[in-house]
C-alpha cells in the first residue's frame, strides 16, 4: 500500500466548541479528495489540522510510519511536505512572484538560490505565472495571485497538496482560471486534498468525495456514489440543493 | 543708535553662526544615534513581547516562566521611561550614574543613551503594533512550507513590519531632534544650551531663539522629506515587466535574476 498521510479518530476542539469529533481519513498516493459539506461542519479545520496550522486536540497523524503529533517530531520538515493552497492566497506581500516561490526552498529546504529558481519557473510556467516573475502580489488578480499560491505549494515538491477552499475568494470570472490549473494537476498524478464548494468541479476531478457535517466524516465514497446515489440521509439532504450539479 | 531686530539677527548669525552650526550639530548626532539604536531595541522587544508560545509547552516549564519573566521586566522597562519626563530622566541617569560610580561621564555619551532608551520605550510598542498588524495569513503560509517561527519573523514579517513602522519612526525622529533641547540641563552642548549661551553674552532672548526656532524646523523639514522619499523607495516600482510567451524560461531567469 502507499499511503502519503493516515488520519485516526482526529478531534479539535476550540474551548467550548467542539469542532472534529473524530475524523478518519487514509490518502493514497495519487489520489484527489475532495471535502464537501456545509460552513461551520468542520472541513477547513480537518484541513488545517492535517498540516497542523491548528493543533488537533487528540488522535493521530500517521506520516511515513510515524505519528507527528507525538512530542519531539520535526513539525516543519513535515509541513514542507504537506503543502497547503489557502482561500486568501497568503502569498507573502514583500516578495516578488519568483520570491515567493524561492524562500521555500532556499530556508526551508536548503537549496541552492539557481536550482530554487529553475525549480520555481518550472512550476509558475506550469500555472501559466512565469511571465509575472517580477511582479509584487498587489499588482496581481485574485486569480492570479492563487495560481502563484499553488506554483509556491508545489515549489516545495510536496508528498500532497492541501486546498483550503481555493476559489471562493475569487470573482466568478476568476474561478475557471485555477480550478482548470487544479484539475491539470490532478492528471499529473499529484495527492490532493480538496475542501470545495464547488460540486461540478468535485465530482469531475475527485477519485474520492467525503461529506462532513457536525465535524463527522458522514459518508465517503466515489463521486458517482456521492453525487448520485448517496446512501446517507444526511448527505441526501445537503446536495438536494445542488441539483444539476 | 538703537539696533532694530534685523540688526540684532545679522549681528547674531555673524558673530554667533558658528555656535549654533556646532549645536544644531550636536542636536543632529543625538537624535540620530538615538533614533537608530532606541529604533533597535525597539525592534528587539517588540519581537520578544510578540513571540507565541504554543499550548504545548507546559505551563511551569522554563521556557514559559523565562519569557513570563523577561516581558514583565520590559513592561517595567516602557511604563517607566514613557511614564516620565525625559528631563527628569536626564538629571536622573546622568547625575546617579556619575555619582554611583564616581564616573565623569561625557555628556553627550549620557545624552544619546537617555534618548535611546527613550525612543526604546515608544519604539517597542510601535514595532509590537506593527508586528500585530501583519496579516496572520502571511505567517500560517510561511508555516505551511515549513518555516520555522524564527525565519517567518526574518523573511517575512519583519520586513513588512519595518515598511509598517517606518512614518512612527520619522515621527520619532523628528521629535528626538526638538526633545534634544531638555539634555542641556546636563550640560550637552546642543542647540537650545548654545543659543542660551549665546543669549547670556549679548544680553539678548528672544532674538536668538528665533533663530534657532528657524533652525529646528529646517532639520525637521528636511528630515520629513527624506524619510518620505525612503518610504517611496521601500514600496518598489508601481509597475512591473511582463514576460513575452515566445520568452525561453533561462531567458527569464537570467533577466529575473538581475531584477530580482
Amino acid at each position: 500500500m502507499n499511503i502519503v498521510v493516515e488520519i485516526k479518530n482526529l478531534h479539535k476542539t476550540f474551548g467550548q466548541n467542539v469542532v472534529l469529533k473524530g475524523v478518519d481519513l487514509t490518502v493514497n498516493r495519487g489520489e484527489v479528495i475532495s471535502i464537501i459539506g456545509s460552513s461551520g461542519s468542520g472541513k477547513s479545520t480537518f484541513l488545517r489540522c492535517i498540516n497542523m496550522l491548528e493543533w488537533p486536540t487528540s488522535g493521530e497523524i500517521f506520516y511515513n510510519g510515524e505519528n507527528v503529533l507525538k512530542s519531539g517530531y520535526d513539525i516543519t520538515k513535515y509541513r514542507a511536505k504537506m503543502g497547503m493552497v489557502f482561500q486568501s492566497f497568503n502569498l507573502f506581500q514583500n516578495l516578488t512572484v519568483l520570491e515567493n516561490c524561492v524562500v521555500g526552498q532556499v530556508k526551508v529546504g536548503k537549496k541552492n538560490k539557481v536550482e530554487a529558481e529553475k525549480v520555481a519557473l518550472k512550476y509558475l510556467e506550469k500555472v501559466g505565472m512565469a511571465p509575472y516573475i517580477n511582479a509584487k502580489p498587489h499588482h496581481l488578480s485574485g486569480g492570479q495571485k492563487q495560481r502563484v499560491a499553488i506554483a509556491r505549494a508545489l515549489s516545495m515538491e510536496p508528498d500532497a497538496l492541501l486546498f483550503d477552499e481555493p476559489t471562493s475568494a475569487l470573482d466568478p470570472e476568476m474561478v475557471g482560471e485555477v480550478l482548470k490549473v487544479i484539475k491539470d494537476l490532478a492528471q499529473t498524478g499529484l495527492t490532493m486534498i480538496i475542501v470545495t464548494h464547488e460540486m461540478a468541479f468535485a465530482k469531475e476531478v475527485s477519485d474520492r468525495v467525503a461529506y462532513m457535517a457536525d465535524g463527522v466524516m458522514v459518508e465517503m465514497d466515489v463521486p458517482e456514489v456521492i453525487f448520485e446515489s448517496p446512501k446517507n440521509e444526511r448527505t441526501k439532504q445537503f446536495l438536494s440543493r445542488f441539483i444539476g450539479v | 543708535m538703537e539696533k532694530t531686530f534685523y540688526d540684532w539677527v545679522v549681528y547674531i548669525i555673524e558673530n554667533y553662526g558658528v555656535w549654533f552650526l556646532k549645536g544644531a550639530g550636536v542636536t543632529l548626532l543625538i537624535a540620530l544615534t538615538g533614533t537608530i539604536i532606541g529604533s533597535i531595541f525597539g525592534l528587539l522587544i517588540g519581537i520578544i513581547k510578540t513571540i507565541p508560545l504554543s499550548n504545548h509547552v507546559g505551563r511551569f516549564s522554563p521556557k514559559r516562566i523565562g519569557l513570563k519573566l523577561v516581558n514583565i521586566l520590559l513592561t517595567i522597562y516602557i511604563e517607566v521611561f514613557r511614564g516620565t519626563p525625559m528631563i527628569v530622566q536626564a538629571i536622573v541617569i546622568y547625575y546617579g550614574i556619575a555619582e554611583a560610580w564616581g564616573i565623569n561621564w561625557d555628556p553627550i555619551v549620557a545624552g544619546i543613551f537617555i534618548v535611546s532608551i527613550n525612543t526604546g520605550a515608544y519604539m517597542s510598542e510601535v514595532v509590537r503594533g506593527g508586528i500585530q498588524s501583519v496579516d496572520k495569513g502571511q505567517t500560517e503560509a510561511a508555516h505551511a512550507i515549513g518555516m520555522t517561527h524564527w525565519q517567518t519573523m526574518l523573511h517575512v514579517v519583519l520586513p513588512q513590519t519595518i515598511r509598517n513602522i517606518l512614518p512612527a519612526t520619522g515621527n520619532e525622529f523628528v521629535i528626538n531632534i526638538k526633545d534634544t533641547a531638555v539634555l542641556n540641563v546636563i550640560t550637552v552642548t546642543e542647540l537650545f544650551f548654545m543659543t542660551k549661551s549665546v543669549s547670556g553674552a549679548i544680553y539678548k532672548t528672544y532674538e536668538p531663539f528665533l533663530v534657532a526656532a528657524s533652525i529646528y524646523l529646517f532639520l525637521t523639514l528636511v528630515i520629513t522629506r527624506i524619510l518620505r522619499y525612503v518610504e517611496k523607495r521601500m514600496d518598489g516600482p508601481s509597475s512591473y515587466t511582463i514576460f513575452g510567451s515566445s520568452t525561453m524560461p533561462e531567458q527569464i531567469l537570467k533577466r529575473g535574476e538581475q531584477i530580482v
